[in-house]
């Protein structure tokens, strides 16, 4: 018999294992992702400080309830494929998440060591066992039993429905994605740069789902090319809609229409989705001149500043509240700081001025100072009169929000909304039957991780409602 | 979803028209919509007006003018390709009444793009007067469909060389004045629009522009397309691409068109160099 393996011995002092990432200059130059990712060397260095809690608040923090500490586990004993297989039991995505999720909203800022210490650097291991099993993956094609159940069709290929998906089609159901534009992916293919999520990663991730029987149908705008009617004419038997929140916010300022006054969502489609950093080898042109102004705080901002700095541009950040209000992951601050963005905080755009063949020159603003609490709870930014101030800017992006994306519940009267979002029961449930809805079309605008959340929940509620096991359990209730 | 070229044809030079498998726009699409396509992997997203379908053969057709570097690949296309993407139909309908004398104007390829909302007022019952433009008589295109479909069909040709000797706005004025027409539409190059509407205010005529502005998704995602109608920005994808032609600010949407110009030059003279097509 083989001797067990030595019991592991957490030790959670040794200092969190950095992240390596490319050199700043050369990111400014590239499109090659930053984040390098550990070594196996490094990932069982960081492994062995989980100290594999009794109760593991890790995973109860997780939106997707990934077993992290089994996981770390296997990490530390050296079974890499096996700990990518432990995330498998709760996600798809892995790769993606490794990379995308705010860990230290989540699973980090649970983490018991980081009580005393710097917490697991749990989202840097998510990355490491995906990327090792991605690499052994290639070898070993997966081929699933095509599913013969009830038919499901999700709108949306955003990560909301990608999760659902995964979800249902191991439940046997037979689904279908349908997805407006030509690539899929949803935010992440259009919205997440190639430096923060390689598209390989992406299409490989999706490629396991098409592996397991999941259709997807590209340039299919359900309430356009079909609506919610046509799709259970043709048989099936539930819709969840996660068709995320697509329609900017614009800044309303005078000039806004000037050209090189983009929002962020064409941005970055022009770049990511039709490779616009590639032009002319591309089609696609974007406009970038010697200085740009992004305008807002969130993911979208860094996102579109980061580019705008691989563009060749010298870039400014334009935020109405401080530093430790911005809604952006902590890690794509610091990239974007280390790679020369600069920050210009408390201050918010008046009105844009350009020459006259319409091209935008200059922006103006005005000093913000905090003041009581908004609906948000976070401190309300409000103008300092007299304050106004100009700054060059050929490039302006507005990556202040956006809306849930109105073209199907315009198709779609009966569906009830809120301010443009879905609104749904506590089943998931939207006011048509066997119509579910979730992520950023319910929310507003979110994160991934969150969407992905919903997306879980909305495949349970499915599989109740079609399997019966709803009207048992309100039966109960009853 | 790709579509299969079935039939396609040389309306006049660098105007093809095209057919293509796409049973699903075909069904639902009306009036005034437009489709997004990409001739190949990797070409850029353009949007098309819909011209006309067939039911039996499950098709939809359109009209593309060659001048950049996508709409070339498009053309360079032969029946039994596909067109990598086709997605649609796009955009609202066009508003249709019933019972009037409504005017048609189009100028160049609008001409084509004119086509479905006068055959759709025709069939709403509307009498229709039709006033095209072209450069020259080698120019006009589609000139027996729109004959089907309308009650009288008048061309201005710049050279003179077929009908009206001058522009399609001074055709119009030399034909009709304030209360000619109740209602009316326009498709064509933004100055000739700009031009239509120019010289129809006043006239207690409603009239609709078909507007073409630059574009990505095409579903209300990007902005890109955003024009100023009455005071208001609105985005030609979704809210449109039919707006109150008095109402557009039609210098804003031209100079927004030219935002790309250069670097359209730079993606053809890059494709030169290459040596491809």
């Amino acid at each position: 018999m083989p001797a067990p393996p030595p019991k592991h011995k957490p030790n959670p002092k040794l200092p969190r294992q950095p992240l390596p990432l490319l050199d700043p200059e050369r990111r400014r130059r590239t499109a090659d992702e930053v984040a390098l990712g550990y070594t196996a060397e490094q990932a069982q260095l960081e492994a062995q400080r989980c100290l594999q809690c009794q109760k593991p608040v890790c995973a109860e923090a997780c939106p997707l309830h990934i077993d992290i500490k089994r996981f770390i586990l296997r990490i530390v004993e050296g079974d890499f494929q096996g700990a990518h297989d432990v995330i498998s039991e709760q996600s798809p995505f892995p790769g993606v998440c490794g990379r995308v999720c705010q860990h230290e909203l989540f699973c980090e800022s649970a983490c018991v060591v980081g009580k005393r210490w710097d917490p697991v650097a749990i989202g840097s291991l998510e990355r490491f066992a995906a990327d090792h099993a991605r690499l052994r993956m290639k070898e070993l094609a997966d081929s699933y039993p095509k599913p013969t159940g009830k038919k499901v069709a999700l709108v949306g290929s955003g990560p909301a429905s990608l999760i659902a998906a995964y979800d249902l089609v191991r439940l046997n159901y037979r689904v279908t994605v349908f997805e407006a534009l030509h690539q899929l992916g949803g935010v992440m293919a259009y919205g997440i740069p190639n430096f923060r999520l390689p598209r390989e990663i992406l299409h490989e991730e999706i490629a396991r789902l098409q592996n397991m029987g999941v259709e997807f149908v590209p340039d299919f705008i359900v309430g356009k090319t079909a609506t919610i009617e046509d799709l259970f004419e043709e048989g099936y038997e539930a819709i969840f809609i996660g068709t995320g929140a697509g329609l900017p916010y614009l800044m309303g300022i005078p000039g806004e229409n000037l050209i090189g006054v983009y929002t962020a969502n064409e941005f970055l489609t022009r770049v990511n989705l039709m490779e616009a950093y590639k032009f002319p080898e591309s089609p696609t042109p974007v406009r970038v001149g010697r200085h740009t102004v992004v305008v807002g705080g969130g993911n979208s901002a860094m996102d579109a500043a980061r580019w705008a700095v691989r563009l060749g541009s010298d870039v400014t950040i334009l935020y109405r509240r401080g530093r430790a209000e911005l809604k952006a992951r902590l890690e794509e601050i610091e990239h974007a700081e280390e790679e020369g963005v600069r920050f210009e905080f408390l201050a918010a755009p008046v009105a844009l001025y350009g020459d006259e063949n319409g091209y935008v020159r200059e922006m103006e603003c005005i000093r913000m100072e905090l003041g009581e609490p908004d609906e948000s709870g976070r401190r309300a930014p409000v103008p300092v009169p007299g304050s106004e101030f100009r700054i060059p800017a050929e490039t302006v992006i507005a990556a202040i929000g956006q809306a849930p994306n109105p073209t199907l519940q315009k198709s779609t009267p009966q569906l009830v909304t809120r301010r443009g979002k879905i609104v749904i029961n506590e089943w998931g449930e939207t006011s048509i039957p066997k119509v579910f809805a979730g992520g950023d079309v319910v929310r507003g605008g979110s994160t991934v991780i969150l969407a992905m959340k919903d997306g879980r929940a909305a495949a349970r509620a499915i599989h109740e409602a079609l399997s019966g096991a709803r009207e048992a359990r309100e039966e109960v209730k009853a | 979803m790709s579509a299969l070229i079935l039939d396609k044809r040389q309306l006049a030079p660098e105007i093809t028209w095209m057919e293509v498998v796409a049973p699903r726009i075909q069904k639902r699409w009306r009036a005034g919509q437009f489709i997004i396509i990409r001739p190949l992997e990797h070409s850029e997203r353009i949007p098309l007006t819909i011209v006309g379908s067939n039911a039996e053969r499950q098709s939809i057709t359109m009209v593309i003018q060659a001048v950049g570097k996508t709409t070339r690949e498009a053309v360079s296309l032969e029946p039994g390709d596909s067109l990598c993407d086709v997605v649609g139909p796009l955009g609202e309908p066009a508003e249709i009444c019933a019972g009037e004398r409504v005017l048609c104007m189009a100028g160049g390829v609008g001409v084509a793009e004119l086509l479905p909302v006068a055959r759709a007022y025709k069939e709403a019952g509307n009498t229709v007067v039709a006033l095209c433009g072209a450069r020259s008589d080698s120019y006009r295109i589609l000139d027996a469909e729109l004959r089907a479909c309308c009650d009288e069909v008048h061309w201005a040709t710049d050279d003179g060389s077929y009908g009206f000797h001058g522009n399609v706005v001074q055709l119009l004025l030399s034909l009709a004045g304030p209360g000619s027409f109740a209602e009316g539409h326009v498709i064509g190059p933004i100055p000739m629009m700009k031009a239509a509407a120019e010289a129809t205010r006043g006239w207690g005529l409603k009239l609709h522009a078909s507007l073409n502005p630059i574009m990505i998704d095409g579903t209300g995602m990007c902005g890109g397309c955003r024009v100023t109608v009455g005071g208001q920005v609105r985005f030609a994808c979704v809210d449109g691409p039919c707006f109150d032609a008095h109402e557009v600010d039609f210098d804003e949407m031209a100079r927004r068109n030219r935002a790309y110009r250069d670097l359209e030059q730079i993606a053809l003279q890059h494709d030169c160099k290459l040596g491809l097509r």
